[in-house]
């Protein structure tokens, strides 16, 4: 009885809820579809501005290398655009990109995914409250401004190795400090700030159970870091690294000024020209020819930076993936 | 019948201000298992990781009293906190297998005490594989990442885990909470045949959990042991009404 009464409250509550629910639907909904069509549309935008530049770029890449032929401007190595009899080999710039940015990653993502454990793992909280905004601020200098810090301070020193290391060298053309290795310590500093952050994002993203369980194994701090935090954190890692990537190779201004800018193999006391220095350099006087060139190295960068996207993250994730 | 494996003695911790154990003082017989009960908050896990010094981890923890294991105060000075959690083993309420292969998993705590020998990896993984009873149904996929596991397997899996580094005290914190009906009952089972040579302390909310494996069973109420003895007895007849309420459902 008692039972019965409660149950006939309880469908009449329930009819009142599916009646208030029936009568502010219409509304809700409404909501419901402009909003989604408002993500819908602000995503399509994305996927359209890739596809436009994408477009836009071979569209105008692709006429040096149809004119000139994809040896003669892809695989030669001698860069004259504006010669009596032009040659447009880059060759040696798109080398010094590549060995340019993979030196600036070698130093300079260890060191920062070593700063990220300190920060995520190590740090007692009051030094990292220091060292955070520290590495923040980074991120905010302007690239002209590495650029400048790179020419006084950097190139100056670098001259000094240069000249020690070949005094009485009779083939090497002297650069006065501003070459590769220069152009890579600057692009490691520079890419420090986003492989820190988004790596220490990933490494406090770990479960705090996994740390434990694997110091109830009886393992250290290190060994847990190392072992299982790291491996943990990998994805956010792989992401962190191709933005580093990424940075380093679309970076011109800060290298413009301190890699010299001859067109060279890319051998650490060379002025090498990168493919973004020399869209930079040159692009305000090319033409005809030479300027179409010129969409010909665009063209290589962007085609590098999706690679890198993608296959970067194939080979680092997919190592071990499900 | 069986010895003291554990003993506390006037165990009191502090997290900075808040009292968490208040002079806790039990004995933890060898080959058994042993059930915490109480309401949330009331200190069981604290309780728990005091015992292989998990809390030393945590931030502005002060302990005083002693926590005996065979005789031997594991809050000594120079006491070595590898070989003490390689034998007070632990597995955690949810789930976490690492992020690496099944065996990798079950070989990691060998490795990290310095075993390289790939046989006698080998033998220890598929040991305590057998051991927590998920040996048939991972056999043919050692190599494959232990993730793909289900929640009830992987829980199996951090058993085996832990029993890999051949530890006398296994702690668990609410092992089953996060399994349906079927993995818990497979970790029921599980728990009775560890207790023939391992010391077996579980925290519970399930009070049928408690009877059906725990031979003692102790009661926890806001950091002090209300009353503690043998599963049997408590659950039939407790002399503290607040250990009555609470087993009965009447309690937080
Ligand atoms: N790291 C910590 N810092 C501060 N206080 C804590 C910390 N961990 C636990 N406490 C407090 O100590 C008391 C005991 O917590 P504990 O986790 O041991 O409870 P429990 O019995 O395991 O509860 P539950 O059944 O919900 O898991 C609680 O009041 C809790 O808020
Ligand atoms: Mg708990």
């Amino acid at each position: 009885m008692d039972i019965r009464l409660q149950q006939a409250d309880y469908n009449r509550a329930q009819g009142e809820a599916s009646m208030s629910l029936t009568g502010k639907r219409s509304h809700t909904q409404r909501i419901e579809v402009l909003a989604e069509s408002v993500f819908t549309v602000c995503a399509f935008f994305a996927v359209f501005a890739v596809f436009a530049i994408t477009l836009y770029m071979i569209a105008n890449g692709v006429p040096a290398i149809c004119r000139l032929g994809v040896r003669e401007i892809l695989f030669s190595s001698v860069w004259k655009p504006t010669a009596a009899d032009p040659s447009f080999g880059i060759l040696y710039v798109i080398l010094s990109s590549v060995a340019g940015t993979a030196l600036a990653v070698l130093l300079g993502v260890p060191a920062a995914l070593l700063t990220a454990v300190f920060l995520a793992e190590v740090a007692p909280r009051p030094l990292a409250a220091v060292v955070r905004p520290a590495v923040e601020l980074l991120a905010g200098i302007p690239s002209v401004v590495y650029g400048l810090l790179g020419m006084l301070i950097l190139n100056p020193l670098m001259y000094r190795l240069e000249q020690r290391l070949f005094r009485g060298s009779g083939t090497h053309q002297f650069t006065g400090g501003a070459n590769l290795l220069s152009a890579a310590l600057v692009l490691a500093v520079m890419i420090l700030p986003t492989v820190i952050s988004v790596s220490e994002t990933a490494l406090r993203a770990v479960p705090e159970q996994l740390r434990a369980s694997s110091m109830a194994l009886g393992a250290s701090r290190i060994q847990t870091i190392f072992r299982v935090v790291l491996p943990a954190a990998r994805p956010g890692i792989v992401t962190a690294v191709v933005l580093g990537v990424g940075r380093a190779m679309g970076e011109a201004m800060a290298v413009n000024l301190v890699s010299g800018g001859s067109v060279n193999v890319p051998l650490p006391f060379s002025s090498v020209r990168f493919l973004t220095t020399a869209l930079v350099s040159e692009m305000g006087y090319a033409e005809g020819l030479h300027r179409q060139a010129l969409f010909t190295i665009g063209l290589v960068l962007f085609g590098f930076i999706m690679i890198v996207n993608i296959l970067l993250h194939r080979i680092l994730r997919g190592a071990d993936g499900p | 019948m069986n010895g003291i494996k554990i003993e506390t003695t006037d165990l009191n911790l502090y997290y900075g201000n808040h009292h968490a154990l208040k002079a806790v003082t039990m004995d933890i017989r060898a080959d058994a298992v042993t059930a915490l009960i109480g309401p949330s908050g009331c200190g069981k896990s604290t309780f728990l990781k005091a015992l292989n010094r998990m809390n030393d981890l945590t931030k502005g923890v002060r302990i005083t009293g002693r926590v005996r294991l065979d005789g031997v105060d594991i809050y000594a000075s120079g006491v070595d906190m590898t070989a003490l959690r390689r034998r007070v083993g632990m597995v955690f309420q949810q789930p976490n297998p690492f992020p690496m292969s099944i065996y990798d998993n079950i070989a990691y705590g060998p490795r990290i005490h310095g075993e390289k020998s790939r046989a006698r990896l080998d033998a220890v993984v598929e040991r305590s594989l057998r051991r927590a009873a998920i040996w048939e149904e991972t056999k043919d996929r050692l190599k494959k990442p232990a993730a793909g596991l289900s929640g009830g397997q992987q829980q199996r899996l951090c058993i085996a885990r832990a029993l890999a580094v051949e530890p006398e005290v296994l702690l668990m914190d609410e092992p089953t909470s996060a399994l349906d009906p079927a993995s818990t009952l497979k970790i029921e089972e599980l728990l009775l045949q560890l207790k023939r040579s391992y010391t077996v302390v579980i925290v519970t909310h399930n009070m049928q959990q408690a009877a059906r494996v725990a031979d003692d069973t102790a009661f926890f109420l806001a950091g002090e042991v209300i009353e503690k003895g043998r599963t049997k007895r408590l659950f039939s007849g407790a002399q503290d009404t607040r250990t009555r309420d609470y087993i009965a459902g009447r309690y937080g």
